[in-house]
Protein backbone atom coordinates (compact mmCIF):
# COMPACT_ATOMS: atom_id res chain seq x y z
CA UNK A 1 0.00 0.00 0.00
CA UNK A 2 1.18 3.36 -0.72
CA UNK A 3 1.93 5.77 1.85
CA UNK A 4 -0.52 8.41 0.79
CA UNK A 5 -3.10 5.70 0.30
CA UNK A 6 -2.08 5.04 4.13
CA UNK A 7 -2.94 8.32 5.05
CA UNK A 8 -5.58 8.39 3.20
CA UNK A 9 -7.68 5.63 5.36
CA UNK A 10 -6.01 7.10 8.28
CA UNK A 11 -7.98 10.49 7.58
CA UNK A 12 -10.80 8.74 6.91
CA UNK A 13 -10.46 6.69 9.97
CA UNK A 14 -10.08 9.45 12.44
CA UNK A 15 -13.08 11.52 10.83
CA UNK A 16 -15.31 8.24 11.03
CA UNK A 17 -14.44 7.08 14.09
CA UNK A 18 -14.75 10.76 15.63
CA UNK A 19 -18.19 10.87 14.32
CA UNK A 20 -19.49 7.48 15.60
CA UNK A 21 -18.04 8.41 19.29
CA UNK A 22 -19.72 12.17 19.09
CA UNK A 23 -22.76 10.34 17.53
CA UNK A 24 -22.93 7.80 20.58
CA UNK A 25 -22.13 11.09 23.02
CA UNK A 26 -25.13 12.93 21.71
CA UNK A 27 -27.18 9.95 21.90
CA UNK A 28 -26.67 8.96 25.61
CA UNK A 29 -26.97 13.10 26.60
CA UNK A 30 -29.86 13.16 24.39
CA UNK A 31 -32.14 14.33 27.55
CA UNK A 32 -29.27 16.90 28.67
CA UNK A 33 -29.29 18.56 25.35
CA UNK A 34 -32.97 19.51 25.72
CA UNK A 35 -33.06 22.84 25.99
CA UNK A 36 -36.06 23.12 27.02
CA UNK A 37 -39.33 20.91 28.04
CA UNK A 38 -42.62 20.86 26.88
CA UNK A 39 -45.69 21.40 29.28
CA UNK A 40 -46.20 17.85 28.68
CA UNK A 41 -42.99 16.32 29.74
CA UNK A 42 -43.14 18.88 32.97
CA UNK A 43 -46.92 17.21 33.44
CA UNK A 44 -45.21 13.85 33.28
CA UNK A 45 -42.48 14.44 35.44
CA UNK A 46 -39.39 14.44 33.23
CA UNK A 47 -37.27 17.59 34.39
CA UNK A 48 -35.20 16.20 37.12
CA UNK A 49 -36.70 17.37 40.68
CA UNK A 50 -35.20 20.20 42.57
CA UNK A 51 -33.63 21.73 39.75
CA UNK A 52 -33.95 24.44 37.82
CA UNK A 53 -35.24 23.74 34.21
CA UNK A 54 -36.66 25.44 31.21
CA UNK A 55 -40.24 25.32 30.18
CA UNK A 56 -41.21 25.96 26.74
CA UNK A 57 -44.64 26.51 24.38
CA UNK A 58 -47.28 28.99 23.26
CA UNK A 59 -48.50 31.62 25.40
CA UNK A 60 -52.44 30.15 26.02
CA UNK A 61 -54.73 32.79 24.82
CA UNK A 62 -56.66 35.25 27.60
CA UNK A 63 -54.55 33.61 30.05
CA UNK A 64 -52.15 36.57 30.37
CA UNK A 65 -53.50 38.59 33.95
CA UNK A 66 -51.20 41.25 35.81
CA UNK A 67 -52.00 43.37 38.14
CA UNK A 68 -52.23 47.14 37.09
CA UNK A 69 -49.26 48.73 38.13
CA UNK A 70 -47.38 45.28 39.27
CA UNK A 71 -44.17 43.62 37.70
CA UNK A 72 -45.46 40.68 38.22
CA UNK A 73 -47.29 38.53 36.09
CA UNK A 74 -48.93 35.31 35.16
CA UNK A 75 -50.08 33.25 32.09
CA UNK A 76 -50.18 29.71 30.92
CA UNK A 77 -47.95 28.34 28.30
CA UNK A 78 -49.38 24.91 26.22
CA UNK A 79 -48.28 23.01 23.79
CA UNK A 80 -51.79 22.63 22.66
CA UNK A 81 -52.20 19.25 24.85
CA UNK A 82 -51.19 19.87 28.44
CA UNK A 83 -50.79 23.65 30.11
CA UNK A 84 -48.69 24.76 33.05
CA UNK A 85 -48.92 28.32 35.28
CA UNK A 86 -46.02 30.66 34.85
CA UNK A 87 -45.63 33.08 37.36
CA UNK A 88 -42.46 35.80 36.75
CA UNK A 89 -41.44 39.21 38.24
CA UNK A 90 -39.57 41.09 35.69
CA UNK A 91 -39.62 42.57 32.20
CA UNK A 92 -40.90 40.64 29.33
CA UNK A 93 -38.99 40.76 25.99
CA UNK A 94 -40.88 42.40 23.26
CA UNK A 95 -42.13 39.83 21.55
CA UNK A 96 -43.76 38.35 24.43
CA UNK A 97 -47.84 38.01 23.58
CA UNK A 98 -50.37 35.90 23.31
CA UNK A 99 -49.88 32.79 20.71
CA UNK A 100 -46.28 33.79 21.04
CA UNK A 101 -43.23 31.00 21.76
CA UNK A 102 -41.70 31.36 25.12
CA UNK A 103 -38.86 29.62 27.26
CA UNK A 104 -39.50 30.58 31.02
CA UNK A 105 -36.15 29.31 33.18
CA UNK A 106 -36.84 28.70 36.44
CA UNK A 107 -38.40 25.91 39.11
CA UNK A 108 -41.35 23.90 39.52
CA UNK A 109 -43.37 24.67 42.44
CA UNK A 110 -45.36 22.50 45.23
CA UNK A 111 -48.90 23.40 43.67
CA UNK A 112 -47.60 22.57 39.78
CA UNK A 113 -47.12 26.24 38.94
CA UNK A 114 -43.89 27.39 37.51
CA UNK A 115 -41.84 30.13 39.20
CA UNK A 116 -39.72 31.65 36.12
CA UNK A 117 -36.41 33.31 36.78
CA UNK A 118 -36.27 34.22 33.29
CA UNK A 119 -38.77 34.75 30.26
CA UNK A 120 -37.74 34.62 26.88
CA UNK A 121 -39.21 34.82 23.61
CA UNK A 122 -39.04 32.70 21.05
CA UNK A 123 -39.59 33.33 17.45
CA UNK A 124 -39.96 31.07 13.92
CA UNK A 125 -38.02 31.34 10.67
CA UNK A 126 -40.98 33.46 8.84
CA UNK A 127 -40.07 36.80 8.24
CA UNK A 128 -42.52 38.85 6.09
CA UNK A 129 -44.29 42.30 5.75
CA UNK A 130 -47.49 43.41 7.60
CA UNK A 131 -49.46 43.42 4.63
CA UNK A 132 -48.92 39.73 4.20
CA UNK A 133 -49.41 38.94 7.46
CA UNK A 134 -52.80 40.33 7.76
CA UNK A 135 -53.52 38.58 4.32
CA UNK A 136 -52.40 35.39 5.64
CA UNK A 137 -54.63 35.50 8.93
CA UNK A 138 -57.48 36.99 7.01
CA UNK A 139 -57.46 33.70 4.92
CA UNK A 140 -57.30 31.84 7.95
CA UNK A 141 -54.11 30.59 8.66
CA UNK A 142 -52.97 31.53 12.18
CA UNK A 143 -50.15 33.83 13.41
CA UNK A 144 -47.37 31.93 12.06
CA UNK A 145 -44.65 32.96 14.87
CA UNK A 146 -45.49 30.62 17.20
CA UNK A 147 -44.01 27.24 17.02
CA UNK A 148 -41.70 26.81 19.73
CA UNK B 1 -37.05 52.36 13.27
CA UNK B 2 -39.14 51.62 16.10
CA UNK B 3 -36.44 51.51 18.60
CA UNK B 4 -34.44 48.84 17.28
CA UNK B 5 -32.16 51.73 15.65
CA UNK B 6 -29.10 51.10 18.16
CA UNK B 7 -28.98 46.67 17.68
CA UNK B 8 -29.07 46.98 13.48
CA UNK B 9 -26.73 50.23 13.47
CA UNK B 10 -24.25 48.39 15.91
CA UNK B 11 -24.42 45.06 14.36
CA UNK B 12 -24.03 46.86 10.59
CA UNK B 13 -21.51 48.69 11.66
CA UNK B 14 -19.38 45.92 13.35
CA UNK B 15 -19.64 44.21 10.48
CA UNK B 16 -18.35 47.03 7.94
CA UNK B 17 -15.49 47.47 10.62
CA UNK B 18 -14.53 43.74 10.65
CA UNK B 19 -14.62 43.55 6.35
CA UNK B 20 -12.27 46.81 6.27
CA UNK B 21 -9.57 44.91 9.15
CA UNK B 22 -9.64 42.10 6.76
CA UNK B 23 -9.06 43.94 3.93
CA UNK B 24 -5.83 45.84 5.64
CA UNK B 25 -4.89 43.13 7.34
CA UNK B 26 -4.54 41.02 4.05
CA UNK B 27 -2.52 43.24 2.22
CA UNK B 28 -0.67 44.91 4.76
CA UNK B 29 0.86 40.93 5.09
CA UNK B 30 1.52 40.65 1.50
CA UNK B 31 3.47 43.90 1.01
CA UNK B 32 5.49 43.02 4.00
CA UNK B 33 6.49 39.72 3.06
CA UNK B 34 6.90 40.80 -0.11
CA UNK B 35 9.69 43.71 0.83
CA UNK B 36 11.09 40.86 3.56
CA UNK B 37 12.05 38.68 0.55
CA UNK B 38 12.88 41.50 -1.68
CA UNK B 39 15.64 42.71 1.06
CA UNK B 40 16.65 39.09 1.12
CA UNK B 41 17.43 38.85 -2.31
CA UNK B 42 19.14 42.00 -2.84
CA UNK B 43 21.40 40.89 -0.11
CA UNK B 44 22.11 37.80 -1.18
CA UNK B 45 23.03 39.39 -4.17
CA UNK B 46 25.16 41.83 -2.94
CA UNK B 47 27.11 39.20 -0.60
CA UNK B 48 27.96 36.57 -3.57
CA UNK B 49 29.08 39.76 -6.13
CA UNK B 50 31.45 39.91 -3.05
CA UNK B 51 32.96 36.78 -3.54
CA UNK C 1 -1.94 9.56 -9.15
CA UNK C 2 -3.93 10.84 -12.39
CA UNK C 3 -5.42 14.10 -12.57
CA UNK C 4 -6.12 16.51 -15.40
CA UNK C 5 -3.48 18.80 -16.87
CA UNK C 6 -5.05 21.92 -15.36
CA UNK C 7 -4.99 20.58 -11.87
CA UNK C 8 -1.75 20.07 -11.65
CA UNK C 9 -0.44 23.23 -13.08
CA UNK C 10 -3.16 25.08 -10.67
CA UNK C 11 -1.29 22.94 -7.62
CA UNK C 12 2.25 24.58 -8.34
CA UNK C 13 2.44 27.04 -6.40
CA UNK C 14 4.22 29.67 -9.12
CA UNK C 15 1.63 28.91 -11.29
CA UNK C 16 -1.07 29.99 -8.11
CA UNK C 17 0.65 32.58 -7.56
CA UNK C 18 0.46 34.04 -10.91
CA UNK C 19 -3.24 33.57 -11.07
CA UNK C 20 -4.27 34.75 -7.85
CA UNK C 21 -2.27 38.14 -8.41
CA UNK C 22 -4.64 39.04 -11.52
CA UNK C 23 -7.64 36.94 -10.01
CA UNK C 24 -7.94 38.62 -6.95
CA UNK C 25 -9.05 42.47 -7.66
CA UNK C 26 -12.08 40.60 -10.40
CA UNK C 27 -13.35 38.93 -6.77
CA UNK C 28 -12.76 41.83 -4.42
CA UNK C 29 -14.55 45.01 -6.55
CA UNK C 30 -17.27 42.91 -7.43
CA UNK C 31 -17.75 41.80 -4.02
CA UNK C 32 -17.60 45.49 -2.46
CA UNK C 33 -20.42 46.64 -4.82
CA UNK C 34 -22.69 43.41 -3.65
CA UNK C 35 -22.04 44.63 -0.23
CA UNK C 36 -22.93 48.31 -0.75
CA UNK C 37 -26.03 47.06 -2.57
CA UNK C 38 -27.08 44.69 -0.14
CA UNK C 39 -26.84 47.09 3.10
CA UNK C 40 -28.11 49.51 1.03
CA UNK C 41 -31.91 47.19 0.57
CA UNK C 42 -31.26 45.84 3.84
CA UNK C 43 -31.64 48.79 5.37
CA UNK C 44 -33.72 51.08 2.89
CA UNK C 45 -35.68 49.07 0.43
CA UNK C 46 -36.65 45.83 2.47
CA UNK C 47 -40.04 46.59 4.05
CA UNK C 48 -40.10 46.09 8.00
CA UNK C 49 -41.04 42.60 9.56
CA UNK C 50 -44.63 42.24 10.82
CA UNK C 51 -43.10 40.61 14.15
CA UNK C 52 -39.77 41.88 14.76
CA UNK C 53 -40.11 45.44 12.59
CA UNK C 54 -37.03 47.24 11.62
CA UNK C 55 -35.57 45.01 14.40
CA UNK C 56 -34.87 41.89 11.73
CA UNK C 57 -32.72 43.62 9.36
CA UNK C 58 -29.78 42.21 11.54
CA UNK C 59 -30.36 39.33 9.79
CA UNK C 60 -28.48 40.63 6.58
CA UNK C 61 -25.20 40.70 8.36
CA UNK C 62 -25.42 38.14 10.96
CA UNK C 63 -27.05 35.20 8.35
CA UNK C 64 -24.26 36.21 5.27
CA UNK C 65 -21.70 35.79 8.56
CA UNK C 66 -22.73 33.04 9.92
CA UNK C 67 -23.23 31.08 6.68
CA UNK C 68 -19.27 31.98 5.39
CA UNK C 69 -18.21 31.00 8.82
CA UNK C 70 -19.59 27.63 8.42
CA UNK C 71 -18.56 27.39 4.80
CA UNK C 72 -15.05 28.46 5.34
CA UNK C 73 -14.07 25.97 7.48
CA UNK C 74 -15.42 23.56 5.33
CA UNK C 75 -12.91 24.87 2.75
CA UNK C 76 -10.22 25.19 5.61
CA UNK C 77 -10.85 21.31 6.75
CA UNK C 78 -10.88 20.08 2.97
CA UNK C 79 -7.71 21.52 2.31
CA UNK C 80 -6.43 20.54 5.21
CA UNK C 81 -6.90 16.98 4.77
CA UNK C 82 -5.45 17.40 0.62
CA UNK C 83 -2.55 18.30 2.83
CA UNK C 84 -2.75 15.51 4.58
CA UNK C 85 -3.27 12.83 2.45
CA UNK C 86 -1.29 14.18 -0.51
CA UNK C 87 1.18 16.27 1.35
CA UNK C 88 0.76 18.85 -0.88
CA UNK C 89 1.93 22.17 0.07
CA UNK C 90 -0.42 24.66 -1.34
CA UNK C 91 -3.08 22.96 0.02
CA UNK C 92 -1.68 23.35 3.96
CA UNK C 93 -1.13 27.18 2.78
CA UNK C 94 -5.05 27.40 1.56
CA UNK C 95 -5.82 26.16 4.92
CA UNK C 96 -3.26 28.89 6.95
CA UNK C 97 -4.92 31.76 4.83
CA UNK C 98 -8.68 30.87 5.38
CA UNK C 99 -8.60 30.35 9.20
CA UNK C 100 -8.26 33.43 9.90
CA UNK C 101 -10.78 35.04 7.18
CA UNK C 102 -13.04 32.21 8.97
CA UNK C 103 -12.51 32.96 12.58
CA UNK C 104 -13.30 36.64 11.93
CA UNK C 105 -17.08 35.68 10.31
CA UNK C 106 -17.65 33.17 13.33
CA UNK C 107 -17.25 36.20 15.50
CA UNK C 108 -19.25 38.29 13.36
CA UNK C 109 -21.83 35.83 13.79
CA UNK C 110 -21.99 35.68 17.21
CA UNK C 111 -21.80 39.52 18.20
CA UNK C 112 -24.16 40.41 15.74
CA UNK C 113 -26.20 37.09 16.64
CA UNK C 114 -26.11 38.46 20.17
CA UNK C 115 -27.11 41.75 19.70
CA UNK C 116 -29.97 40.50 17.62
CA UNK C 117 -30.77 38.27 20.83
CA UNK C 118 -31.30 40.56 23.25
CA UNK C 119 -34.22 42.72 21.82
CA UNK C 120 -35.86 39.84 20.89
CA UNK C 121 -35.44 36.80 22.72
CA UNK C 122 -34.48 38.83 25.56
CA UNK C 123 -31.09 37.76 26.06
CA UNK C 124 -27.38 38.07 24.30
CA UNK C 125 -26.55 34.55 24.75
CA UNK C 126 -28.40 31.23 26.04
CA UNK C 127 -25.78 27.89 26.11
CA UNK C 128 -28.25 26.04 23.47
CA UNK C 129 -26.92 23.91 20.99
CA UNK C 130 -26.54 26.33 18.39
CA UNK C 131 -25.13 28.96 19.83
CA UNK C 132 -22.90 26.66 21.90
CA UNK C 133 -21.71 24.50 18.57
CA UNK C 134 -20.88 27.93 16.86
CA UNK C 135 -18.91 28.76 19.58
CA UNK C 136 -16.69 25.95 19.28
CA UNK C 137 -16.28 26.54 15.87
CA UNK C 138 -14.55 29.65 16.67
CA UNK C 139 -12.62 27.84 19.34
CA UNK C 140 -11.83 25.32 16.57
CA UNK C 141 -10.26 28.47 14.49
CA UNK C 142 -8.52 29.45 17.21
CA UNK C 143 -6.91 26.45 18.09
CA UNK C 144 -6.17 25.88 14.60
CA UNK C 145 -4.29 28.72 14.13
CA UNK C 146 -2.93 28.63 17.27
CA UNK C 147 -1.53 25.17 16.94
CA UNK C 148 0.31 25.52 13.44
CA UNK C 149 2.26 28.47 15.06
CA UNK C 150 3.39 26.31 17.89
CA UNK C 151 5.53 24.30 16.12
CA UNK C 152 9.53 24.78 15.33
CA UNK C 153 9.11 22.74 11.90
CA UNK C 154 5.56 24.43 9.82
CA UNK C 155 4.58 21.70 8.39
CA UNK C 156 4.73 19.71 11.65
CA UNK C 157 2.67 22.82 12.54
CA UNK C 158 0.78 22.05 9.36
CA UNK C 159 -0.19 18.26 9.97
CA UNK C 160 -0.84 18.42 13.76
CA UNK C 161 -3.62 21.63 13.02
CA UNK C 162 -4.58 20.28 10.08
CA UNK C 163 -5.86 17.12 11.95
CA UNK C 164 -7.17 19.27 14.32
CA UNK C 165 -9.44 20.52 11.52
CA UNK C 166 -10.57 17.85 9.87
CA UNK C 167 -11.45 16.08 13.44
CA UNK C 168 -13.78 19.37 14.15
CA UNK C 169 -15.70 18.55 10.97
CA UNK C 170 -17.72 16.84 13.21
CA UNK C 171 -18.98 20.11 14.51
CA UNK C 172 -20.72 21.55 11.02
CA UNK C 173 -23.77 19.14 10.70
CA UNK C 174 -24.03 19.79 14.72
CA UNK C 175 -24.27 23.48 14.02
CA UNK C 176 -26.43 23.26 10.83
CA UNK C 177 -29.09 20.13 12.88
CA UNK C 178 -28.92 21.24 15.84
CA UNK C 179 -32.20 23.74 15.87
CA UNK C 180 -34.05 20.29 13.97
CA UNK C 181 -32.76 17.57 16.04
CA UNK C 182 -33.13 19.95 19.61
CA UNK C 183 -35.46 22.25 21.32
CA UNK C 184 -33.43 25.29 20.66
CA UNK C 185 -34.10 29.17 21.02
CA UNK C 186 -32.66 29.68 17.83
CA UNK C 187 -35.53 29.29 14.88
CA UNK C 188 -35.01 26.76 12.08
CA UNK C 189 -33.52 27.72 9.14
CA UNK C 190 -35.18 30.28 6.87
CA UNK C 191 -33.45 28.87 3.50
CA UNK C 192 -33.98 25.30 2.94
CA UNK C 193 -32.68 23.03 0.31
CA UNK C 194 -35.76 21.56 -0.50
CA UNK C 195 -38.58 23.68 0.92
CA UNK C 196 -39.70 26.67 -0.11
CA UNK C 197 -37.95 29.90 1.55
CA UNK C 198 -40.46 31.04 4.23
CA UNK C 199 -39.57 34.93 3.87
CA UNK C 200 -40.77 37.01 1.44
CA UNK C 201 -38.83 38.18 -1.97
CA UNK C 202 -38.71 41.65 -1.37
CA UNK C 203 -36.83 40.60 1.98
CA UNK C 204 -35.11 37.82 0.65
CA UNK C 205 -32.90 39.31 -2.59
CA UNK C 206 -30.94 41.63 -0.27
CA UNK C 207 -30.12 38.94 2.04
CA UNK C 208 -29.18 36.72 -1.66
CA UNK C 209 -26.97 39.67 -2.50
CA UNK C 210 -25.24 39.77 0.64
CA UNK C 211 -24.54 35.92 0.88
CA UNK C 212 -23.42 36.09 -2.82
CA UNK C 213 -21.06 39.73 -1.98
CA UNK C 214 -19.59 37.91 1.01
CA UNK C 215 -18.46 34.62 -0.58
CA UNK C 216 -16.70 36.96 -3.58
CA UNK C 217 -15.19 38.84 -0.50
CA UNK C 218 -13.96 35.86 0.98
CA UNK C 219 -12.66 34.16 -2.13
CA UNK C 220 -10.70 37.47 -2.86
CA UNK C 221 -9.30 37.89 0.81
CA UNK C 222 -8.55 34.05 0.15
CA UNK C 223 -6.38 34.56 -2.94
CA UNK C 224 -4.61 37.39 -1.16
CA UNK C 225 -3.38 35.82 1.90
CA UNK C 226 -2.66 32.46 -0.03
CA UNK C 227 0.02 34.83 -2.07
CA UNK C 228 1.84 35.77 1.07
CA UNK C 229 1.65 32.22 2.43
CA UNK C 230 3.33 30.76 -0.84
CA UNK C 231 5.41 33.07 -1.07
CA UNK C 232 6.67 32.64 2.63
CA UNK C 233 6.96 28.91 2.33
CA UNK C 234 8.68 28.77 -1.23
CA UNK C 235 11.13 31.84 -0.34
CA UNK C 236 13.46 29.50 -0.87
CA UNK C 237 12.63 28.46 -4.08
CA UNK C 238 14.14 29.57 -7.83
CA UNK C 239 10.78 31.55 -8.96
CA UNK C 240 10.47 32.94 -5.74
CA UNK C 241 13.78 34.81 -5.89
CA UNK C 242 13.04 35.34 -9.43
CA UNK C 243 10.46 37.76 -8.88
CA UNK C 244 12.12 39.20 -6.19
CA UNK C 245 14.91 40.76 -7.83
CA UNK C 246 14.81 44.08 -8.15
CA UNK C 247 13.45 45.81 -11.05
CA UNK C 248 11.68 43.05 -12.02
CA UNK C 249 7.51 43.61 -12.41
CA UNK C 250 5.00 41.55 -10.73
CA UNK C 251 8.02 41.27 -7.38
Amino acid sequence: MTPRRQRLITVALILSGVGLAVGLALQAFEENLLFFYSPTQVLAGEPPDGRKFRVGGLVATDSVSREPGQLEVSFDVTDNQNTVRVFYNGVLPDLFREGQGIIANGTLEADGSFRAEEVLAKHDENYMPPEVAEMLAAQGHPDQSNKP
Amino acid sequence: MGGYAPYVWSTFGITLVVLVINVITAKRRLRSVREQLKLRVARDARRRSKE
Amino acid sequence: MYLPNWMHKLASPPHFFRISGWLAPWLLWPAVALIALGFYAGLVLAPADYQQGDGFRIIYVHVPSAYLSTLIYGLMAAAAAVGLIWRMKLAYAVAAAAAPIGAWFTFLALVTGAIWGKPMWGTFWEWDPRLTSELILLFLYLGFMSLRTSFEEPTKGDRAAGLLAVVGVVNLPIIHYSVIWWSSIHQGPTIKKLDAPSITWEMAWPLLTLILGFTLFFAGLLLQRVQAEVLERERNARWVTEIMRPGIEGG
